[in-house]
């Protein structure tokens, strides 16, 4: 007798209109595997998600599970098959207590009219006891950190009879700590016989945990095998499809005898944040790495006047910056592309145009009259400037792709007078050809007209290339910087990794 | 559950706070008297506020149910002095199921073309205030038609007690109509799938329907049932004055939802209590009636309940706030 | 709305341009619908009731009360622009009616308002106006101070301004304002009524302050995203304290205008007004959840409604009638926007 994989895909397409969102791709998870699935967003990640759970019906190709074909997964069918989805969003319910995030689920399924309290709650704590955390069961889901919110997802999974969990992008919003108890959690499902299909861009993450790895490209899978087979540089080879361009990013001339553009001393925010010190010079890229809640995000919040509970000094050109708006810091010089565009950077169905002049209204509006013709030779400029791909400026950017949608963003800020621009997460989500336009752009910004640029990014790769030095940064404190020869790739993943077990400890 | 308790400790120390003061300012207020007809007062507002609650868990919004409630009872009435009916269960059948059906309309338009409930209950609100003075009647049915078996149960009390100068008063029966319905829709409410799914709804209706709530079901649940009790509710307030207003309860949904935010319930959803819904509604009620006790001129009403309500959701406000988003 | 935006690149990386596209469309379609409704309406009223309908007469009574509502439903539709409402329009129109009046009776004493002069009547003005501002301050401080949500927060402030319209009168209509008074709501300027005249500049100044200044943008951008408006340096609070301000201010014109016209205030005058208001604002292509409207629409949409009912009323359909015909019409708004929303997607 031959066991059969849990879930296996053959041939699956599926189009969207003229978009091929997944092209002849077959897959296979067995039980009790962890596998990850790699790839750019627009890859067809979500899509083959969508596919496993029932949400949409593959157009060409076969669902077999447990060796048996499968005609027409639906969510409800999907859910009877052990197929359970966390999504990034983790769909719970906030006001609800944690006891009744996880019993809901069962009930349900077990079609009851009726809700038993108390068999709810030794379900509850017997599921916590299995995957071996604690929390307090009546707190409700709101007050919960993020972690804590993921282990009652995983948790609500588990009781639904998971045999296969499939985690969406799990680990963006957690500290080092957390990724660590959320991968115990993991070893221990796969130690219970079920299977974990990962789906992330993070390549240490997929390396560290991974058995199996799937990349997707696309639409198409184009790269398969044990995750020993791979590398980082494989791994984004397989992704991008190119070598990265590894060239470095020179240092501007002269750069230690003038003021700082930017200087911080003993700078602290709320508990995020403590006594950073740093300096950027006219025409550096400086890039920030570190984890995600290690404070990057609040370090530039600050100085772009999101946040008040800050002490120590900023100064832009000499000047002293304590911004107590986010008005006042774009009168200062001081520029922000947020880390997520659609829901803070995007006004999604106005024009570019109105896009590009928010941040510039004082400007083309001095007395209230908004001088309409300035207004668009201004966006006209930037619109060439950016190279934005789009039939003209008065288009709604909700048409735009990922690439351009980042370009008008960016290039809002070409119509104020910004002296720093600071970019966190510049090219997220963003496809490879307009990523490296992308970053000409910066590179030209800084060269010509003498910004200063922090970066903020996850893409490591991104940070070697791009950046005259590389400053990390852990538990809200800058904990060292790589720059000139000793700035690669490994310098800096070698210093995370560090920054990781400590972070563990 | 422990934030809910919390809150309605919280709702009845005002409650306790606001007796004191108000005691303190007019003895006479703890007559029995007294008590007894704010309770009375507390029933047509208190089974309307039950089916408010339920909206405003499931993160809606109503202000379509005094209409509902004019339409059943002034139907209902009208029906039976034309027919000569004289009875009690069949007609509050009757108006309990025509609010129903009113409801099942929001519920319908709401869940169908995803539009805000305040906009859609404000239309249907006034289709159906219009449908009624238009269509039915503008005229009073007064205490010398109105059917006697309702007076006759309007009258009914539990206790009946004689003053010093021999009147008498007592303390209504229909509290305990209101207490029961209180009972069963907080059992609904915490111990049933379709209770559970409202508080679902109100908290993530996106995450509701992943989870696999019918979440048409439940608009359809929240909103024939708000319509139902403001049916039943309509009727008994015809029945308790003695009188069919087809012009009736024009603002008394700001009384209402002022009523069910003081007890403690979120507009944006997956919060609120029977138990503080209960009190809120008291409160509100007490500090009405009791403007005259307290010597302030009946017109300043109003302004008062306009500022109980501002103050409820400014404090409610300033408590989600504080829990983290 | 906000809710579809945040998720997915993917979805906005494959799909093309379709609802791009409607998106653009719908505002200059929603008009010319609008203007074609109000056409037929014409049309069908002067089939079926020629003499009346087409006369100069209803024309000319249609110019003298159809400002107030057009005023009130910009007033709900600069509202709805950041994503807010306000229910509270009706009780501020009335104050500022009941303020004015008051104000009147205190000057005149004994002597009867008959006697007050120009100076007065423009002061009355002022106070109304004044009354309307501090109301939307209020309110402003509310929703963008203590963040209470719109609907509750002028739900409680509009039975907060009813009652002080009860406390200030003690409860019956103040009636009687100065003949300069009335002349803002009944007279004539080179025989076209003043109520129009006031109607047609005001609106031409607040289609320029929405569609050609920075206000205007802003309020649209805050309605559109209000986070990303932050992000983008827009001060959001300021802005809304401004924009409830402006509908405080004209709703106390309406008020001005409607008890110059009845030449009477009271507390309960108008209260069919705020559905119609909210219909009319909808009707218009105001998308209650921010970021979109404009004044050409309104006033539109207030030209249709009103052709409807005065059509109505002269085929003797009872006023209640026409409370239901509104109700049903917002309905049937809510459904085709609904239904044309999902085919332009």
């Amino acid at each position: 007798m031959v066991s059969h994989p849990l879930i296996e895909l053959r041939g699956v397409s599926k189009r969207f209109g003229g978009v091929r969102a997944l092209d002849d791709v077959s897959m296979t998870i067995e039980s009790a595997q962890i596998r990850c699935l790699a790839g750019e967003n627009g890859s067809g990640k979500s899509t083959l998600i969508k596919i496993i759970s029932g949400v949409y019906q593959p157009d060409k190709g076969e669902i077999i599970i447990d060796g048996a074909p499968v005609e027409r997964l639906n969510p409800a069918s999907s859910m009877e098959h052990g197929v359970q989805v966390i999504y990034q969003d983790l769909s719970l319910f906030p006001t609800l207590t944690v006891v009744e995030n996880l019993f809901l689920n069962t009930y349900l399924r077990e079609r009851r009219s009726t809700v038993n309290w108390r068999r709810g709650r030794e379900m509850a704590r017997e599921v916590l006891a299995r995957l071996d955390v604690d929390l307090d069961l009546d707190a409700t889901v709101e007050t919960l950190p993020t972690a804590g919110r993921q282990i009652v997802a995983i948790a609500r999974a588990v009781l639904a009879d998971a045999r296969l969990i499939v985690m969406d992008e799990p680990t963006t919003a957690l500290t080092a700590r957390e990724v660590e108890r959320l991968f115990r959690i993991v070893r221990g499902l796969q130690q219970q016989g079920i299977a974990i299909l990962f789906v992330s861009h993070k390549m240490r993450e997929m390396l560290e945990i991974s058995e199996e790895l799937t990349v997707f490209r696309n639409g198409q899978k184009v790269a398969e095998g044990p995750i020993t087979h791979f590398d980082e540089r494989a791994i984004t080879l397989a992704m991008t499809g190119r070598h990265l361009n590894t060239g470095r990013f020179a240092a501007p001339a002269g750069a230690d005898v003038q003021t700082p553009r930017l200087l911080i001393e003993g700078l602290s925010v709320g508990h995020e944040v403590h006594d950073v010190s740093l300096r950027l010079m006219r025409g550096e890229v400086v890039g920030l790495s570190g984890l995600i809640g290690a404070g990057r995000s609040t370090l530039a919040k600050a100085i772009f006047g999101l946040r008040q509970d800050v002490s120590g000094r900023i100064e832009l050109d000499g000047e002293r910056l304590a911004p107590a708006s986010v008005t006042d810091a774009i009168d200062a010089g001081v520029a922000y592309v947020p880390e997520d565009r659609l829901s803070e950077g995007l006004f999604l169905t106005r024009s570019i145009r109105d896009n590009a002049i928010a941040s510039a209204l004082g400007r083309f509006a001095p007395r209230l009259w908004l001088q309409r013709n300035r207004a668009r030779a201004a966006t006209e400029k930037m619109f060439e400037d950016m190279q934005i791909a789009a039939p003209n400026t008065d288009v709604p950017v909700s048409i735009l792709s990922g690439g351009n949608q980042q370009r008008v963003v960016i290039g809002r800020w070409l119509m104020t007078d910004a002296r720093l621009l600071i970019l966190n997460g510049p090219t997220v989500g963003v496809d490879v050809g307009s990523k490296e336009q992308i970053h000409g752009i910066i590179h030209d910004l800084a060269r010509n007209q003498g910004l200063a640029v922090l970066m903020i990014s996850d893409d490591l790769p991104e940070l070697a290339a791009n950046c005259n030095r590389v400053l990390t940064m852990t538990n809200g404190r800058l904990t060292g910087e790589l720059s000139g020869e000793r700035l690669t790739e490994d310098a800096l993943e070698s210093a995370l990794a560090a920054v990781t077990r400590e972070g563990g400890a | 559950m422990r934030v809910l308790r919390n809150s309605n400790v919280v709702i009845a120390l005002i409650l306790v706070a606001a007796m004191v003061v108000i005691g303190l300012i007019n003895p006479a207020f703890w007559q029995l008297s007294n008590i007894f007809s704010l309770l009375k007062a507390n029933v047509v507002i208190g089974l309307m506020a039950l089916g408010v609650l339920l909206i405003m868990i499931s993160g809606g919004i109503d202000v379509s149910f005094t209409a509902f409630a004019i339409a059943a009872m002034y139907l209902v009435v009208r029906t039976m002095v034309a027919i000569d009916y004289d009875g009690v269960i069949l007609p509050f059948i009757f108006a309990t199921a025509i609010g129903g059906l009113l409801g099942l309309m929001n519920a319908g338009i709401i869940h169908k073309f995803h539009m805000i409930p305040l906009i859609v209950t404000l239309g249907t609100a006034s289709l159906v205030r219009g449908l009624v003075l238009g269509g039915v009647g503008t005229s009073n049915v007064n205490i010398d038609e109105m059917p006697p078996s309702l007076i006759e149960l309007g009258r009914a009390n539990i206790v009946t007690l004689e003053r010093a100068n021999g009147t008498t008063f007592g303390l209504t029966a229909m509290i305990l109509v209101y207490a029961a319905l209180a009972i069963l829709i907080h059992l609904v409410l915490t111990r049933t799938m379709i209770g559970r799914s409202v508080y679902a709804y109100g908290a993530d209706p996106e995450a509701a329907r992943r989870v696999g709530f019918k979440t048409g079901r439940t608009m359809i649940f929240v909103y024939c049932t708000a319509g139902a009790l403001a049916g039943f509710a309509g009727l008994l307030h015809s029945s308790m004055s003695w009188l069919a207003n087809p012009r009736g309860f024009v603002g008394l949904e700001l009384d209402v939802i002022a009523a069910v935010v003081l007890g403690g319930c979120s507009i944006f959803g997956g919060r609120g209590s029977v138990i503080g819904t209960v009190l809120g509604v008291f409160i509100l009620v007490m500090i009405q009636n009791s403007l005259i006790l307290m010597g302030i001129d009946m017109t300043w009403q109003r302004v008062v309940v306009g500022g109980v309500l501002i103050s409820a959701v400014a404090i409610t406000a300033l408590r989600d706030r504080r829990s983290p988003a | 709305m906000m809710k579809g935006n945040t998720r997915g690149t993917e979805a906005a990386d494959g799909k093309g341009s379709g609802p791009g596209r409607f998106l653009i469309r719908a505002r200059a379609d929603t008009n010319i619908q609008l203007g074609i409704i109000c056409i037929l309406i014409i049309i069908l009223m002067t089939a079926l009731q020629p003499r009346m309908f087409l006369s100069s007469y209803n024309f000319e009574s249609m110019a003298f009360f159809m400002p107030e509502l057009v005023l009130l439903s910009i007033a709900m539709m600069i509202a709805m622009l950041t994503g807010g409402i306000d229910l509270s329009i009706v009780g501020v129109a009335n104050l500022a009616g009941i303020a004015a009046g008051t104000l009147f009776g205190f000057l005149a004493g004994e002597a009867g308002v008959g006697g007050l002069g120009t100076g007065a009547v423009i002061l009355g003005v002022g106070v109304g106006l004044i009354v309307g501002v501090l109301a939307g301050l209020v309110n402003g401080l509310l929703i963008s101070g203590l963040k209470i949500t719109p609907i509750l927060a002028t739900l409680g402030t509009g039975q907060v301004f009813i009652g002080l319209c009860v406390v200030l009168t003690g409860g019956p209509a103040i009636v009687g304002f100065p003949s300069g008074w009335t002349w803002i709501g009944n007279g004539k300027i080179a025989s076209i009524p003043v109520p129009f005249l006031l109607f047609v500049v005001l609106c031409v100044a607040l289609a320029l302050l929405l569609e050609r200044t920075s206000f205007g943008l802003r309020l649209k951008l805050i309605g559109t995203n209000p986070k990303a408006a932050v992000f983008a340096g827009i001060r959001k609070g300021r802005m809304i304290l401004w924009s409830y301000m402006l509908t405080g201010a004209l709703a106390a014109m309406a008020g001005i205008l409607l008890s110059a016209r009845v030449n009477a205030a009271k507390s309960d005058y108008g209260s069919s007004y705020l559905l119609q208001a909210v219909l009319i604002a909808v009707l218009a292509g105001t998308n209650p959840a921010g970021g979109r409207g404009n004044v050409l629409g309104v006033a539109l949409a207030v030209a249709a409604l009103t052709l409807l009912a005065t059509g109505l009323q002269m085929m003797r359909v009872s006023n209640h009638l026409i409370d239901f015909v509104w109700g049903a019409f917002l309905i049937a708004v809510i459904a085709l926007n609904s239904l044309s929303a999902r085919k332009g997607l």
